[in-house]
């Protein structure tokens, strides 16, 4: 057999010597160390690639705040990986509306390029982000899309908005859109760091919790925990840049345990300055365009600052309690209760089996939990929303009504 | 079609080092004049020309495409702006499907074909060796990924230059690059697509040598594509996903971005290599052992 076998030693092209069928199966050998080695590769480098905790002069919890309040990073670009894991359902838009308690849904009129429309994106699943920075006037904020990408650049006083994969402009410029109108919406570390510093008060405890390496910089870790009871938040861990002082990373874990709810780092960080032409935007042709001004008004709160609200509830809503277990309450206006505007029917029954009904002196409504934010939304339309615990939230609607 | 017509060649005792060559050449030549591959050539050069006549129609009136819903293949709303783009879009089109199944065809043939046609002897009559043997029809099969991926380029740039305008492009980070460099980074992106078919001419050249059906190692490989492109698609296999051959496939997208990302398109390559190395041992181990009796 096998006559035409030229490849080999003599003896290996006799199918009658035994020894050649041995040789012969032991060059399946050959596939199966390449699995081997490939997978051994995937599952060590990993784990040789964390050189340890880098050793760093100590410091206090207070000097690593103050560094962080210190820091005065100009210039930057980076690769930030966002995951979000409220424990929804993928809802897509339909949970912001929810979370904001206003029946506004983003993809309604307006631009898809418009920045409101297009964050809401990032409250599920992981998104890989670039930040660029250049001076508080020039900023830029990309999230990454398979095929495709959404643009926001803050040049001077125009604001772009760029969403490739429909080709869609969306421009503002800040002089016209009142002073208190970000730019940047918060999805750095930095930003989510600075709304977790805001609240800590003599309700938390931080402490300098070790030493870590975030995108091949030394970090120190800042761990902020609770001291209340009835809030959902189990603890925040935030990597300080040792040399900077910039957030590099940001977790937030629920108390439940489990995966952390928010979790946002530095892949990948510089602090030179990045290339000029990254801020240039010219609308590309046959792109549609559509000024700030020509888009439908709104008076939803900002998407994307829910996170915020979850512990602090800065802008527009009432604030109720303090602390790790306020809540944030506003009127919808909504009869009713469920935030259904145009999508009603449909809708309502499939929200209301998402949520809890509860009594309580407020009357009647829903509570809809995720694993950080539970929401209570009552008959009459008044929402309450929180931090907390589903006992804390109807706590706090008896007491504040 | 006569496959053996070529062997005289390696007349000599100890090979000429030089007669690999010749025997790649005229594998290339073999392969590419077949019928089939010029039918399958054919089909890939018209899908550039119906995704541009398409798009031209629906935004003759000066709409977007889709309603700017961004529904469609990747890149395909900015098609308009320049026609550069629609190399970009028929790539993303066809490398889903018709590129690999085309790659597919090709490689489940090559040993397999020979061995249906009763060819595979005489080719190992000619004192090349299994090993080159095998690694010439690879060899011809990784060039035919390129030539595959160029056609639908070139076809598409066509296609781009003739129904669009051309010029200074906007990358989908929304800056603006010269057309010198967005032609440069079309080929880079065609290298990169091509470079990702690796893997499934690997696969299929496996698949090749277990069977002495052509039919049957093009089917096997053309199904085992599909089976990974679902699989790829089930949310909750996503443990799997970033080791199968197709999950990185779209990141050819990521050369359009500016700066480019690299992550992705390393992991391609990467997974891409993995597959070579694995399949062309596998193929390697099973042809060099195999009893060639027909």
């Amino acid at each position: 057999m096998a006559p035409y076998e030229s490849d080999d030693a003599v003896g290996a092209a006799r199918d009658d010597n035994p020894r050649s069928g041995r040789r012969k199966a032991a060059r399946y050998g050959v596939p199966v160390a390449v699995v081997g080695v490939a997978a051994a590769t995937i599952g060590l480098v990993p784990a040789l690639a964390d050189s340890g905790d880098p050793d760093l002069p100590r410091i206090s919890a207070e000097q690593l705040i103050e560094k962080i309040a210190k820091s005065d990073v100009q210039q930057l670009s980076g690769t930030v990986k966002v995951s979000t894991d409220l424990g929804l359902p993928d809802l897509g838009g339909l949970e912001e509306g929810l979370l904001s308690g206003a029946g506004e849904d983003g993809s309604g009129d307006g631009s898809s390029a418009d920045p409101q429309a297009k964050l809401t994106e990032l409250v599920s699943g992981t998104h890989t982000l670039r930040v660029a920075a250049d001076g508080p006037d020039r900023q830029k904020l990309s999230l990454l899309e398979r095929g495709a990408e959404y643009s926001l650049i803050h040049d001077g006083k125009d604001v772009w908005g760029y969403d490739s994969k429909s080709n869609e402009v969306y421009h503002s410029t800040t002089a016209g859109s009142g002073k208190d109108h970000r730019a940047e919406p918060p999805a750095t570390p930095k930003d989510f760091a600075d709304e977790a510093l805001k609240a800590v008060d003599d309700t938390t405890s931080v402490t300098v919790d070790g030493t870590a390496q975030v995108a091949g910089r030394d970090a120190y870790k800042l761990l902020i925990q609770p001291r209340q009871s009835g809030t959902t938040v189990g603890a925040i861990s935030i990597a300080v840049d040792a040399k900077t002082g910039m957030p590099l990373k940001f977790t937030l874990t629920p108390k439940s345990g489990g995966a952390a709810v928010l979790d946002a780092g530095f892949t990948q960080v510089s602090f030179a300055k990045p290339a000029a032409s990254t801020f240039d935007f010219t609308p590309p042709k046959g792109a549609k365009v559509t000024e700030e001004k020509d888009a439908a008004p709104r008076h939803t709160p900002k998407h994307g600052e829910d996170f915020a609200q979850g512990f602090e509830g800065k802008d527009g809503p009432k604030v109720l309690g303090e602390g790790w277990t306020s809540v944030a309450t506003f009127d919808t206006g909504a009869e009713g209760g469920l935030p259904t505007g145009s999508q009603g029917g449909d809708l309502g029954g499939f929200l209301g089996s998402l949520g809890e009904q509860v009594d309580g002196k407020f009357g009647k409504g829903t509570v809809f939990s995720t694993r950080l934010v539970n929401a209570l939304i009552t008959d009459d339309g008044k929402v309450y929303a929180g931090a907390v615990t589903k006992e804390a939230l109807v706590k706090a609607a008896e007491a504040g009504k | 079609m006569s496959r053996a017509d070529v062997r005289e060649a390696g007349a000599g005792r100890r090979p000429n080092p030089l007669w690999a060559l010749g025997l790649l050449r005229s594998e290339l030549v073999t392969t590419v004049r077949r019928w089939r591959t010029l039918a399958l050539l054919g089909v890939l050069a018209a899908v550039p020309v119906l995704v541009g006549v398409a798009v031209r129609i629906e935004t003759r009136g000066g709409g977007s495409v889709g309603g700017g819903s961004g529904e469609g293949p990747a890149f395909i709303t900015q098609i308009t702006n320049n026609g550069l783009f629609l190399v970009f879009t028929a790539l993303a089109a066809t490398l889903p499907f018709f590129l690999p199944m085309t790659v597919g065809v090709v490689a489940g043939d090559a040993i397999a074909g020979e061995a249906g046609g009763g060819t595979l002897r005489y080719l190992l009559v000619a004192p090349a060796g299994r090993t080159r043997l095998l690694l010439t029809k690879y060899a011809t099969v990784l060039a035919f990924c390129l030539l595959a991926t160029l056609v639908v380029a070139v076809s598409a740039l066509i296609v781009g230059a003739l129904l669009f305008p051309l010029g200074e492009l906007t990358t989908i980070s929304g800056t603006r690059i010269s057309f010198a460099e967005g032609l440069g980074r079309a080929l880079l992106i065609a290298l990169v697509v091509a470079a990702s078919l690796v893997g499934v001419a690997a696969l299929g050249l496996f698949v090749s040598t277990l069977t002495n059906s052509g039919i049957a190692a093009m089917a096997t490989t053309v199904g085992l594509l599909i089976t990974v492109q679902i699989v790829d698609q089930i949310p909750q296999l996503h443990a799997v996903q970033p080791y199968l051959f197709s999950h990185y496939w779209l990141s050819f997208a990521d050369l359009m971005r500016e700066p480019v990302y690299w992550d992705d398109l390393v992991k391609n390559l990467g997974l891409q290599g993995l597959y070579a190395a694995v399949f062309g041992s596998a193929a390697w181990a099973r042809f060099t052992a195999k009893d060639i009796s027909v």
